[in-house]
């Protein structure tokens, strides 16, 4: 040994590792030889993992291993066995009770509501939103302003043949163009605004005259919005004396309504969705608090 | 050597004579004897003698009341009533409930889990700086399972002299037979260690009946299988390697021992200069100094982990005892007084060896501070365990839309409230809302005077606050309250209701 700097310096303790660090030297206490081992076998466990399961990628894909395991595959058998799971514990018996029924059994009922849920973000958030709180033109399904009847019964029937969607069923009323098609002047529609505006205690159009309002109004009006104004679910003519406007309340909108009409649309979803969503989605509907 | 030929001209050149002064001359040293032997090393089998005497004594009885416990503690039955479990001690991992006794627990309270694990940190803390390696020695599983299995050995193979001599000799009839005994009854051992095992997790005597006609889940087999697999590799094979090398407690129990604290200790003022029996005599009898240690290595074959006590301290120890019970046993023999290696503190060795008189402090700042924790923690969970509520409600205001304004301008917020109900029961809650004197309360699909929650169980509700127009001009604080009529339990909780 080439002590040269430090002669004689005797080696204190066990053997080192032969390694040191500013005087720092590591002693060398030896593993036991099946811990080398278990490394080894971790190693061949390796290869064994490559082979069998999906390892490599390649250019274009990758390597798919002897087992044939996918985790796409293991989400799909998922995913049928929450199928099955949900008709073994009622979803089949979603489809064959009545509205009614379901919402008399609190175990069914919450089974609607979580498939009503569920379905409400998937087929009809995009016009009334993720809360059910529409926009406009987009009725709001949380208050208890209903174009075409609250009850869950009337909810379903709304959701299977829609309005005015071409279903032989579906809900079917016309507001005319008062306006635009010359079946009352201006003045006339200004009028008309104000005097609907005013059911609500709202301000009219500036200069507009609601007495002669509340004549067009009859003449023109209350055949389908009745003569108090509160509005008729037969004929989806929304009430005009209370404080929820599809259109909007400002003066301006009400003259837009009048002028030009409204006829807005909704699809039919029967023969789109299976009855047993159908009918959630009328409890999960009804349930979000408007329903009567 | 050639890596120490290749490496010292290197730590030479690096060490100036400036470094002596400024880091001290360890600083300089470079004479590092490099790695001459391997890097890892071969077990080397370890045959422990069997011993009698106080210490073994101890662990067979600890033995016994361990393995009792843990064997039969699932068979126990707890009347609970109709529809709960009637098992005394179940995790019930399906279900999500943990059953000791007439204690059940939710997964909300894993709090309680927490609890017993820092408790059992402390108590370890507490243990170790009053006497060592209690755990190690009595207690851990590992300690337990490998006297069992070497028990099991010691009987079918004889003692450590016959079993040495079974090691060496060739393969023959009597050998195979007697390994194959042996290595089939820890087998079964180590089978009911995991069959006991999962009779923790489901009904025992259901799951025992299941189990012998095959209907038992896989996951029962399966954990069998790999309880049955380490009970056998490590208390049969591995044994004092699990305790070297796996365990991190050595490495611990090293940072929080302090020289009052008991271990097995070799009395080395005692027994040393150590010597044959004979000429110890011959040095007493001529008036020579002559230790009590007869170098008969009793305390060497009977320990375990394969250690000589006689180094003093160390890492492989885990303080079983057993060396005290054979050296004892020596010293009765030779008519010396017992004790040589036994429960011994270091500021005791040291004080005796300056002449002064025994040292005991057991009352030291560590030992009052951990004791205080363990008091403080386990009084808190206690207190924490015994009012706690069976009875629970939260809220969660709904998100979208905050607030709904109806046809008549009044304004709706929606909840939804989840009721806990942890009794075994279904009860029917009163619901009600405090701070809004006008509003109204409408439950979907209920009525909110009696809310049903089935026993044992939660139930969400979806609850609508109605308030007439113009009532709250502003955002304000609600509460609501639910009460079990019957009983007259209450939960709370707070929200807000939101206004335009």
């Amino acid at each position: 040994m080439a002590d040269t700097a430090n002669p004689g310096t005797p080696p204190a303790g066990p053997e080192t590792t032969g390694h040191e660090w500013d005087g720092i030297a590591e002693y060398n206490n030896p593993l036991p030889r099946w811990w080398l081992y278990g490394l080894y076998a971790t190693i061949i466990w390796a290869f064994g993992y490559w082979i069998a399961y999906p390892a490599w990628p390649l250019v274009s894909g990758y390597t798919g291993g002897l087992l044939g395991y996918s985790q796409r595959a293991t989400v799909l058998g998922e995913v049928a066995a929450v199928r099955r799971e949900r008709d073994a514990r009622g979803q089949a018996q979603l489809a064959s009770a009545a509205v009614a029924e379901i919402r008399a059994d609190p175990a069914l009922l919450r089974l609607a509501l979580a498939t009503g849920k569920a379905a409400f973000g998937d087929n009809c958030a995009g016009c009334h939103g993720s809360a059910a709180t529409g926009r406009q033109g987009y009725p709001n399904l949380q208050d208890d302003e209903w174009l075409w009847g609250g009850t869950a019964e009337a909810i379903e029937r709304t959701i299977r043949f829609g309005a005015r969607s071409g279903h032989g069923e579906a809900h079917v009323g016309d507001m005319p163009a008062f306006g635009r098609d010359g079946i009352l002047t201006r003045a006339e529609v200004e009028a008309v605004a104000s005097y609907v505006l005013s059911l609500s205690g709202k301000p009219g159009v500036a200069g507009a005259k609601p007495d002669k309002g509340a004549e067009v109004f009859a003449g023109n009006c209350a055949g389908c919005h009745g003569e108090a104004g509160k509005g008729n679910p037969e004929m989806g003519a929304p009430n005009l004396s209370d404080a929820i406007w599809l259109y909007g309340s400002a003066p301006e909108q009400v003259v837009a309504t009048v002028t030009n009409g409204r006829k807005g649309v909704m699809p039919a979803w029967e023969g789109r969705l299976d009855p047993a969503t159908i009918k959630s989605l009328a409890v999960y509907v009804h349930s979000l608090g408007g329903g009567k | 050597m050639p890596l120490a030929e290749s490496t010292e001209p290197r730590a030479v050149a690096a060490a100036p004579a400036g470094r002596a002064k400024k880091f001290g001359t360890a600083a300089t040293r470079a004479a590092i004897p490099a790695v001459t032997g391997s890097l890892y090393a071969a077990r080397r089998k370890i045959q422990p003698q069997a011993v009698r005497g106080t210490f073994r004594w101890i662990k067979w009885v600890l033995l016994a009341v361990a393995l009792g416990v843990y064997y039969l503690v699932p068979f126990l039955r707890w009347h609970r009533g109709a529809g709960e479990p009637s098992q005394a001690v179940l995790l019930d991992l399906d279900r999500g409930r943990f059953y000791v006794f007439s204690i059940e627990l939710w997964p909300q309270d894993v709090t309680y889990v927490m609890g017993l694990l820092i408790l059992a940190a402390l108590i370890l803390f507490l243990m170790n700086a009053v006497a060592g390696r209690i755990w190690c020695g009595y207690l851990c599983p590992q300690t337990v399972w490998t006297d069992l299995f070497l028990a099991v050995e010691r009987l079918i193979e004889g003692d450590r002299r016959e079993r040495l001599k079974l090691d060496a000799a060739p393969w023959s009839v009597e050998k195979i037979a007697l390994r194959g005994m042996k290595h089939a009854i820890w087998l079964m051992i180590a089978w009911w260690t995991g069959g006991a095992w999962v009779l923790y997790f489901a009904d025992a005597p259901t799951l025992v009946a299941d189990l012998a006609t095959f209907q038992a889940p896989p996951a029962a087999y399966t954990a069998i299988l790999i309880l049955t697999a380490t009970t056998y590799g490590l208390a049969g094979h591995m044994r004092e390697q699990v305790c070297t090398y796996m365990c991190p407690w050595p490495r611990i129990q090293a940072a929080l021992t302090d020289e009052h604290a008991l271990n097995i200790l070799y009395r080395d003022d005692r027994g040393e200069p150590r010597n044959s029996a004979k000429k110890s005599a011959l040095l007493r009898a001529a008036g020579q100094p002559a230790g009590d240690c007869v170098d008969c290595f009793a305390c060497v074959t009977a320990c375990p982990a394969g250690i000589d006590i006689r180094d003093g301290l160390q890492m492989d120890c885990i303080q079983c005892g057993l060396c005290v019970d054979a050296c004892d046993a020596v010293m009765m023999r030779l008519g010396r007084p017992t004790g040589l290696i036994g429960y011994d503190t270091e500021a005791n060795r040291r004080s005796r060896a300056s002449g002064g008189g025994p040292v005991s402090r057991i009352v030291r700042p560590r030992t009052v501070l951990y004791a205080a924790l363990v008091a403080g923690v386990g009084g808190f969970m206690l207190y924490s365990l015994l009012t706690r509520s069976f009875t629970a409600l939260s809220v969660l205001h709904d998100r979208n839309p905050q607030f709904v304004i109806l046809s008549d301008g009044s304004v709706r917020n929606g909840f939804t409230l989840r009721i806990v109900n942890k009794r075994p029961v279904e009860r029917r809650f009163a619901l009600s809302v405090e701070g809004l004197p006008e509003s109204r309360v409408e439950v979907v699909g209920g009525v909110p005077d009696a809310l049903p929650v089935p026993s044992d169980a939660t139930q969400e509700f979806r609850v609508l606050v109605f308030v007439p127009p113009g009532a709250p001009a502003a955002s304000a604080p609600l509460a609501f309250r639910i009460t079990d009529p019957a009983t007259g339990e209450t939960a709370g909780a707070q929200d807000y209701f939101k206004a335009p």
